[in-house]
């Protein structure tokens, strides 16, 4: 039976995890560290950290968040946000990530993956593709965090990405990112159908039963989560922000609840539920 | 009194004064490693110096990536005499990964490689289609389960901490076939069902990585460390 492995989803603004709807209106939720460290010692099978923003302002601010959870946390990390050169990559795993993410640089200069994969090996290099639905059923390739238009086809650039020799795809539903409305299950299906490595969707998880669709129907063969498992961290801890001048604090601070997700859940619940659908993974 | 306490336990956590080495060919995250013997108090020292190969008390062979690049890069840093003066001296190895093929024969990676031969067998690419006809992901990024193959031979090894059928990292696109079947200490499924690690006297070798592979991979560390290393 195949595993499927669930991947803790953080994303970084400066300093602080932040959660935002549709990519944007980032909401400061606290440490990443902290979040990390939990996931860790709770079920996670893997750990993504992204910098939302690096891309916006070329940089790449991750690297004392990235050693401090190397440290401590002993399953594989992925790191991606603003990864533009082999030093930027070399930089990034030196401060203690297995796998680098890329989608903007990708993008731009595919023939810099070919360079990466030959460097780092196929499995140290992963592509996102942030994927927005168009008029006509059709999906096309944003870059920036889903900010930009590039006007490139998802499909055939999951096939040339293959081709490109990258370890593994990361596909988001831009469209449903935040929004708890449950995986794009036909965009990953689409993917999942023309690629012959594995496939991490992402983007939407709100229910327990968003999980089994994309899985069976959508043919993931990994799950990366934010929201539902932040909010029910959020919901069990204390929270403190690293930083209050990055991402707006309003939300912790009024001590509201998340409206969008009306089921958070922790990742050993996942996981059990997944158990009980024949879906194996590790508990 | 508190304070005595605090610093014998300091001591006991930074003072492990055995020399482990962790080979440094360019390839692959060598600070995970780092940062797993860190972990349990070791200071290991990242290398590709001779000297440093043939002092260790523990020697480490870590390593992602490709097959040819990587016995290339032995050569060319003069370490596969060193490697092999180093394991005939009974002192632990540990190889992880890319660690455990390249010490077979051959590999068939992009081409026809010769590896550092010190397990006769050969280094095999995952299949794209399963017996089902299911196409299979490759290369297998996943949690799998390791099951042993023989009791006593697991409890003698480093994998005595963990039990049959624990789940552990993987990632790779290659699997290795030893020719004697008696160096295999565990299996898992892929497609196929393939050698997952070996023991052979003072060589464990892994195809998973248990330094990403939660407590259960640190545990496998801790017993590696656990063999003593002047009684061999």
């Amino acid at each position: 039976m195949k595993n499927i492995r669930v991947i803790a989803r953080l994303d970084i603004k400066g300093p602080n995890l932040v959660k935002g709807i549709h990519l944007e209106g980032l909401r400061g939720l606290g440490k990443p560290e902290d979040f990390a460290q939990y996931y860790y010692e709770n079920g996670a099978d893997e750990l993504f950290y992204q910098d939302v923003v690096a891309s916006l302002y070329e940089r790449n601010s991750l690297h004392d968040i990235i050693s401090t959870t190397a440290r401590k946390s002993f399953i594989p990390l992925t790191v991606g946000g603003g990864i533009r050169n082999l030093q930027d990559i070399r930089d990034v795993l030196r401060a203690g990530a297995d796998k680098v993410c890329i989608n903007t640089a990708a993008i731009r200069n595919p023939e810099f993956i070919k360079e990466a994969v030959l460097k780092f090996g196929s499995s140290t290099i992963v592509v996102a593709i942030e994927a927005i639905k168009q008029g006509d059923g059709e999906y096309l390739a944003f870059i920036d965090n889903g900010r930009e238009y590039t006007g490139v086809e998802v499909i055939s650039w999951a096939k040339k990405i293959q081709e490109l020799g990258v370890g593994e795809v990361v596909i988001t539903s831009v469209d449903r990112e935040g929004t708890g409305m449950g995986y794009d299950v036909e965009l990953v299906k689409r993917v999942s159908e023309i690629t012959a490595i594995p496939l991490i969707a992402h983007g939407g998880a709100g229910k327990l039963k968003h999980f089994v669709d994309v899985i069976q129907k959508g043919k993931a063969d990994a799950v990366a989560i934010a929201s539902v498992i932040h909010y029910n961290f959020v919901k069990n801890n204390r929270i403190e922000m690293a930083n209050k001048t990055e991402g707006n604090t309003e939300f912790l601070e009024s001590g509201r609840h998340f409206t969008r997700i009306s089921e958070p859940v922790s990742i050993l619940e996942i996981k059990e539920y997944l158990n009980e659908h024949h879906i194996g993974c590790r508990i | 009194m508190n304070t005595t306490l605090d610093v014998g336990f300091k001591k006991l956590e930074t003072e492990k004064e055995d020399k482990v080495a962790i080979i440094d060919y360019n390839l692959g995250n060598l600070f995970s490693v780092y940062h797993a013997c860190a972990s349990l108090g070791y200071n290991p020292k990242i290398t590709n110096q001779k000297a440093d190969v043939i002092d260790a008390d523990y020697l480490i062979l870590p390593g992602v990536g490709a097959f040819g690049d990587a016995m290339d890069t032995l050569k060319r840093l003069d370490l596969v005499a060193p490697i092999k003066e180093y394991i005939a001296t009974g002192k632990p190895f540990l190889g992880v990964c890319l660690g455990l093929q390249l010490l077979f024969t051959e590999s068939e990676e992009f081409g026809n490689h010769k590896g550092l031969n010190i397990v006769e067998g050969v280094v095999h690419k995952f299949p794209s289609i399963d017996k089902m006809g299911n196409i299979l992901k490759v290369p297998q990024i996943e949690w799998n389960q390791i099951f042993l193959t023989d009791k006593t031979k697991w409890e003698k090894s480093p994998l005595n901490c963990c039990k049959n059928g624990d789940f552990m990292y993987f990632v790779h696109s290659y699997y290795v076939l030893p020719s004697n079947k008696s160096v295999v200490l565990s299996t898992t499924t892929y497609g196929l069902e393939y050698c997952s690690s070996i023991i052979s006297n003072n060589i464990f070798a892994c195809q998973f990585h248990p330094e990403k592979s939660g407590q259960h991979g640190i545990e496998i560390y801790k017993s590696f460390f656990g063999q003593n290393v002047h009684a061999l």
